[in-house]
């Protein structure tokens, strides 16, 4: 059994309108040490399935259904005392903005000291030791005067190292990263993340890493889900999906980046933009922007518009596609037939 | 426009910085300055050097882009061609004329010339005013005698060249997604048929699949129009695909320009290497990644000698003394770098 268990998950915000689903039929699992990465275009869903992991989902927003499973333990509906025990303990948090995450008014030793002391019982002077050995981690120089400084007098960089040093506090067995790096410069980026992996290789972390950069994700996941609209429509091993993507999206979003095409050619665009998710095309959210709706033989799909794809294996991979599936069974008759 | 072109004008850059410098106070206004030392009054200002000698070329129909990471100048750069911030120092010439010290009344015809798309879509377009009104502005202001007829007639033009309907119109910003802000901020741009655009991270603010569309967007204008664009970004890939030639930034400074391709296949200056090793790409073969010491430093106390320095692996006593200056490679690219032209790095 996985560490973590992800099953069937609905998340809607109640708003004037009807309620809008953020999340439909959200299902994956991860394993000790394992890290997967969440991809997906702005309103694909992937920060507040990472929120829904740690039940950071606001008012009105609420989860309508589904388990999520934590080393045997449901989350969902678990008192909030008991599920402080789980969050920013066994599972912590990285937080896309580094300016924003940090206590303005504090400085980085009380934050640090405070949260060591919310889930352990231990004295100041311990909780600094822990601290200044957890800032050596991440690479910070000078630690021990680091603790007193305020987080206006680091740079970005050093910022969200710190964040990854609170992170790592109490000894995490996931750490869930919501864009850690969209914020700051690519050298920097490039640096955090190669710490970021080395810490959860040396510690055996599993990671969660939510991002829109496939670049960062074909480098330290493992795993990797794509989402729009609210659903997960692919999920595989990360290099798998990177080099063959079957849904018509994944490639997509591949084909469109710049070093895909030839520089000065035109680059191969997704016509159009994600739905809102509270008018939702019928059937296969992606429909009204995918090329394979028409068969190669010039005939129509009318299951595109009409139902929900279900999730097909296709080798190590599973997508979420009338296509793909047609195309796995056009090849399976032909193959049972030799038989 | 290009009918009168005679050989001299061919020939010239569109656009030339020299030496451009731009400094901004910390210090607050004189009474701020005031300090009490030693019982002595003494004034004392503190600067950001945000860009500390710039020179550069665009010459007609290329797209410069210019890369660096934030705090680099890159952005101060766009507006001081485009007359935004008046230049502590230095020269900017368009087409021969120098305009950085002229009026706004004067700098009129040349606003028509050149144009601007900014970052962020959501903030570049007035909230109060509706499409049509957003896009008939500029032609208004340019072409005070153009019939009424004429300016629709010319909105709706660019709006089916950018690929929005034209009969979005009367609708507001705030009715459109972030591509298709972009669209609006573009064919506001092209309406009033510039021959220059300076792109400021155009496409940093959307997400991917709808960059593709705006930089395709972008190339197609290229084509039709004949245009010239300085570009700035921060997305490798994107100047890769995008660029004619690239120049790098680091503290407010040109340490590297050279062609696109040159510049990819042999990055010249340390930093241009650490910075193309940054890339994350989608390959599993990549280049190891060049870890630079440190941080960048602070445009307030600019480094001696190459603002570099610092985080150089092949910095010496003289990269700490002296400016490097610009000089030309042998693969048509510039570089300012010690160490590259003392032959000790390749």
């Amino acid at each position: 059994m996985s560490l973590l268990d992800v099953n069937h998950l609905d998340v809607r915000f109640a708003l004037r309108g009807g309620d809008v689903r953020a999340l439909r039929d959200v299902c994956f699992s991860l394993d000790r040490g394992e890290r997967l990465g969440i991809v997906g275009e702005s309103g694909a869903g992937k920060s507040v399935a990472a929120f829904t992991l740690l039940n950071l989902i606001a008012q009105p927003g609420y989860i309508a259904g589904g388990s999520i499973e934590f080393d045997g333990q449901e989350l969902i509906g678990l008192s909030d005392r008991k599920l402080r025990k789980v969050r920013g303990h066994r599972m912590s948090m990285i937080f896309q903005d580094p300016m924003m995450t940090l206590n303005p008014v504090l400085t980085i030793g009380e934050q640090m000291v405070e949260c060591l002391k919310a889930h352990r019982r231990i004295s100041t002077r311990q909780a600094r030791t822990i601290s200044i050995n957890r800032l050596q981690q991440v690479q910070i120089p000078s630690p021990e005067a680091r603790l007193d400084q305020y987080p206006h007098e680091l740079s970005g960089g050093m910022r969200q190292r710190v964040i990854i040093a609170i992170a790592l506090l109490l000894d995490p067995d996931i750490i869930i990263a919501d864009e850690p790096t969209t914020a700051l410069d690519v050298t920097i980026q490039a640096e955090i993340m190669a710490l970021l992996l080395e810490l959860c290789e040396t510690h055996n972390v599993g990671l969660i890493l939510i991002t829109h950069d496939l670049g960062v994700v074909s480098q330290v996941t493992q795993r990797m889900l794509v989402m729009y609209a609210g659903r997960v429509i692919e999920q595989g091993p990360t290099r798998e999906i990177i080099n063959d993507p079957q849904h018509p999206y994944t490639q997509g979003l591949i084909n469109a980046l710049p070093q895909m095409a030839t520089p000065g050619e035109r680059l191969n665009q997704i016509p159009g933009s994600m739905p809102s998710l509270s008018k939702l095309p019928s059937g296969c959210a992606f429909h009204p922007r995918c090329g394979f709706v028409e068969r190669p033989d010039g005939s129509h799909r009318s299951a595109c518009h009409e139902e929900v794809p279900a999730f097909v294996t296709s080798g190590n991979c599973q997508a979420a596609c009338h296509m793909v599936a047609e195309m796995i069974e056009s090849e399976r008759i032909p193959a049972e037939e030799q038989d | 426009m290009n009918s009168t072109a005679t050989s001299p004008e061919a020939s010239r850059p569109l656009l030339t910085l020299k030496g451009i410098e731009k400094r901004f106070s910390l210090s607050g206004d004189f009474l701020e300055q005031l300090q009490f030392k030693g019982g002595k009054l003494v004034r004392h200002q503190e600067h950001v050097h945000a860009i500390n000698g710039v020179d550069l070329d665009i010459q007609r129909g290329e797209a410069l882009c210019v890369v660096g990471e934030s705090g680099c100048g890159k952005s101060t750069v766009a507006r001081t061609v485009m007359g935004l911030i008046t230049p502590s120092a230095g020269e900017v010439h368009y087409d021969g004329e120098r305009i950085d010290n002229l009026s706004t009344k004067q700098l009129l015809p040349y606003r028509r010339r050149m144009q601007m798309i900014f970052q962020n879509p959501y903030a570049s377009l007035n909230p109060r005013m509706t499409i049509q009104q957003t896009l008939e502005e500029p032609i208004r202001l340019h072409h005070p005698d153009w019939s009424n007829q004429a300016v629709k007639d010319k909105v709706s033009e660019v709006m089916t060249s950018v690929g929005i309907s034209a009969d979005w119109g009367p609708r507001y910003g705030h009715e459109f997604s972030g591509g298709q802000r972009q669209r609006i901020a573009i064919a506001r741009a092209l309406a009033v048929d510039p021959e220059f655009i300076v792109a400021d991270e155009p496409i940093s603010a959307l997400d991917v699949s709808i960059q593709a569309q705006v930089l395709n967007l972008l190339m197609e204008a290229q084509q039709r129009s004949n245009l010239t664009y300085l570009f700035i970004t921060h997305d490798l890939a994107v100047v890769e695909h995008f660029g004619t030639r690239v120049a790098v930034m680091y503290l407010g400074r040109v340490c590297e320009v050279a062609p696109t391709a040159t510049l990819f296949s042999r990055p010249r200056h340390p930093y241009t290497q650490a910075l193309m090793s940054a890339i994350p790409r989608l390959e599993d073969d990549r280049p190891q990644h060049i870890r630079l010491e440190g941080e960048v430093p602070t445009p307030v106390n600019l480094p001696s000698g190459c603002v570099f320095h610092g985080r150089c692996p092949h910095a010496d006593e003289r990269c700490r003394q002296e400016i490097p200056a610009l000089i030309a490679t042998d693969d048509g690219g510039q570089v300012a770098c010690h160490a590259v032209e003392e032959g000790r790095i390749g």
